[in-house]
């Protein structure tokens, strides 16, 4: 085991995949000369030259298109996107190509890529560089959707997208790039599909993603000073979301939240809680409740900005409300 | 040069796309066909004399309006006329329809349905050739309604700077669905959006299919000796409407007459039925076509539906995803 921070293991995933297949690249905004606009490529340029690692102009559309195309003629790109928020001006091309190329071929196409960049809030930086896209594509059929919470998982599953043959969706959070975590040596894959169980508990399950496990270990802390033991999942994968890890779980505790970054109409927390009602009702002792993102625009106010991102102190409270304690 | 040989090949082709399409409009009238219908109807020599200027293994995306270049790159009539009535042994099982012809095997991208969106696809189909060094070119199609979209202007952009092997070739046939050349565009030379990315550009009109195939030609060797990307402006005309709902209010009848008047298979068909050592075999092909055309139908007609079982296999590669 070493330590690494996030950005690193997303890094040594990256130069690992590189080092291993001739067809992986990297491609996007600044990703080379400029070392990443968040420092995860850096040193790749120096190492893998010019042709694997290139730096784009500002065109999302325009790259995310072409790595579609060297992916279904058999190369495998990685393609960055300096926020999942500018994802939007190449929505397109995720949804109509990426996604439907395969199917619209009668199977005769595969798209091996990996869109990848960091998601959901950092700080301060306002309503257009705040989304949390996955609830997006989570949508599409077609689309596999990650979001590691852990240095060894983005490592893991970074690998696990690059030799994936499907379009695989990769979300980071800016605020987890510094974290540190123990990352296994030698050769580290994650299954796609697969949650974890962060912490062991048996009165509620609580269940989070990429950012907000953190959130919610916090907040088990906290419930556990009120005498209440939660079990927190990691999901690490929202499509294929790990059903059976959460029924598992829910047939455990009786009781579940459902924490995450994104607004409450819709989106994956709702899909969770459907699955969780249509497949566990009888093991339910209270209704399942949503964690979420207010529902406005992010503010840039930072007060605002915390009392809008949901926070542990907000678990605390639907946990409570499920246990009946308010 | 006007080959003999290849004059009739040209010929063959491009009469099997005509005919094939002709077909398929009644075909449709008669329910056989659902979902949209786009005819090529008037632009075959494009897709012809281009299949005839590209090699084996290089890689061609097209519009929805794909029927032509489908054909003319190899596939079958009959997958492409199953494909048509939804049948599993269309080309893509009954999955794309008319929109979306796919033949990865002939070098056949797709048959794209959002405007402008393959030519980013295209200009990474030549990313890859370029990044392997194998030689291959990339041919993209669009109408010039293309052209004011912005993901074209992304994949020129890049396909530019990088001095990438792509051919874009827009097929300017005056119309984007019922708006006119003169409504749409503020310059109507759409060739001259290839200087601002510094572009090698060509224009010409598409009324001799040797004409399309000799100046593609030219382009392709430019992609191939790697001096980068061409913009070719060829200036067409469909017979028919936008697609099988468009009655063409927004053109007169003469000014349809005119452009058949200069019709590229019309004339290609002249040259060779005058010319003694042709007649008899144009004839002969004319006779084929027929009998290829009405094999398709009976072949599209008889095959099966695909099974729900093809649904979830064409969607993810190994386990589905839910």
């Amino acid at each position: 085991m070493r330590t690494l921070r996030v950005r690193e293991a997303i890094r040594e995933a990256m130069a690992e995949e590189l080092e291993r297949d001739e067809d992986v690249f990297l491609m996007g905004e600044e990703v080379g000369q400029y070392q990443g606009a968040y420092k995860v490529s850096e040193g790749l340029l120096e190492r893998f030259g010019e042709k694997r690692v290139i730096d784009t102009p500002i065109a999302e559309a325009g790259f995310a298109g072409l790595g579609i195309g060297a992916a279904i003629v058999g190369l495998r790109p990685i393609i960055e996107f300096m926020t999942w928020n500018f994802s939007a001006v190449a929505f397109d091309q995720l949804l109509n190509n990426a996604a439907k190329l395969r199917q619209m071929s009668g199977g005769q196409l595969t798209v091996p890529i990996v869109f990848r960049g960091p998601n959901g809030s950092a700080r301060q930086v306002g309503s257009q560089h705040s989304h949390a896209m996955e609830h997006f594509y989570c949508h599409v059929p077609g689309l596999k959707v990650v979001a590691p919470a852990t240095a060894a998982d983005a490592k893991g599953l970074l690998k696990s997208a690059v030799r994936d043959d499907n379009p695989v969706i990769y979300l980071e959070s800016e605020t987890l790039y510094s974290m540190k975590g123990e990352v296994p040596d030698g050769e580290h894959l994650v299954p796609i599909g697969k949650g974890r169980i962060a912490r062991e508990g048996k009165d509620v399950t609580i269940i989070a993603y990429s950012r907000m496990v953190h959130v919610s270990l916090a907040a088990a802390e906290l419930l556990l000073q009120k005498g209440i033991d939660c079990e927190v999942i990691d999901l690490r994968s929202l499509r294929p979301l790990d059903q059976d890890i959460i029924l598992a779980s829910v047939a455990k505790t009786h009781r579940a939240v459902v924490a995450y970054e994104g607004w409450p109409y819709g989106g994956v927390g709702a899909e969770i809680v459907d699955r969780i009602q249509r497949h566990a009702f009888d093991s339910l002792d209270a209704p399942v409740l949503r964690v979420t993102t207010m529902d406005v625009p992010m503010p840039y106010n930072a007060n605002l900005e915390q009392l809008v991102v949901p926070q542990a102190s907000g678990i605390v409270a639907a946990v409570e409300r499920v246990m009946y304690r308010k | 040069m006007k080959e003999p040989r290849t004059s009739l090949d040209m010929y063959r082709m491009m009469l099997l796309i005509r005919r094939f399409e002709e077909e398929a409009a009644r075909a449709y009238s008669l329910g056989k066909i659902g979902g949209f219908l786009h005819l090529y109807i008037g632009q075959e020599s494009i897709a012809v004399g281009a299949s005839h200027a590209l090699s084996d293994g290089d890689y061609t995306v097209t519009t929805y309006r794909d029927h032509g270049l489908a054909l003319a790159r190899g596939m079958s009539a009959n997958a492409a006329m199953a494909e048509l009535f939804g049948k599993a042994t269309g080309c893509s099982l009954g999955l794309g329809g008319s929109m979306h012809f796919f033949d990865a095997a002939h070098g056949m991208f797709g048959g794209h349905g959002i405007v402008g969106a393959h030519l980013p696809l295209a200009t990474g189909c030549a990313f890859a050739s370029k990044y392997r060094g194998d030689g291959r070119v990339s041919m993209v199609f669009y109408g010039e309604g293309a052209a004011s979209i912005g993901a074209t202007h992304e994949a020129m952009s890049l396909a530019a700077l990088w001095k990438l092997p792509v051919v874009f070739v827009c097929e300017n046939n005056q119309y984007a669905m019922g708006t006119s050349l003169e409504r749409s565009l503020s310059v109507p030379d759409v060739s001259r959006k290839a200087d601002a990315y510094g572009m090698a550009k060509d224009r010409f009109v598409a009324d001799d299919v040797f004409t399309v195939r000799d100046r593609l030609k030219v382009a392709i060797d430019r992609a191939r000796s790697g001096a980068g990307p061409s913009l070719v402006e060829i200036c067409t005309y469909r017979y028919r409407g936008h697609s099988m709902s468009d009655p063409a209010k927004y053109r007169s009848k003469e000014e349809v007459e005119e452009h058949k008047g200069r019709d590229a298979l019309t004339r290609l068909e002249a040259s060779l039925v005058l010319d003694p050592d042709t007649k008899d075999e144009a004839g002969q092909i004319q006779a084929a076509v027929e009998l290829e055309i009405s094999a398709a139908l009976r072949f599209a007609e008889e095959s099966p539906e695909p099974s729900i079982d093809v649904l979830e296999p064409t969607t993810y590669k190994g386990e589905f995803a839910r």
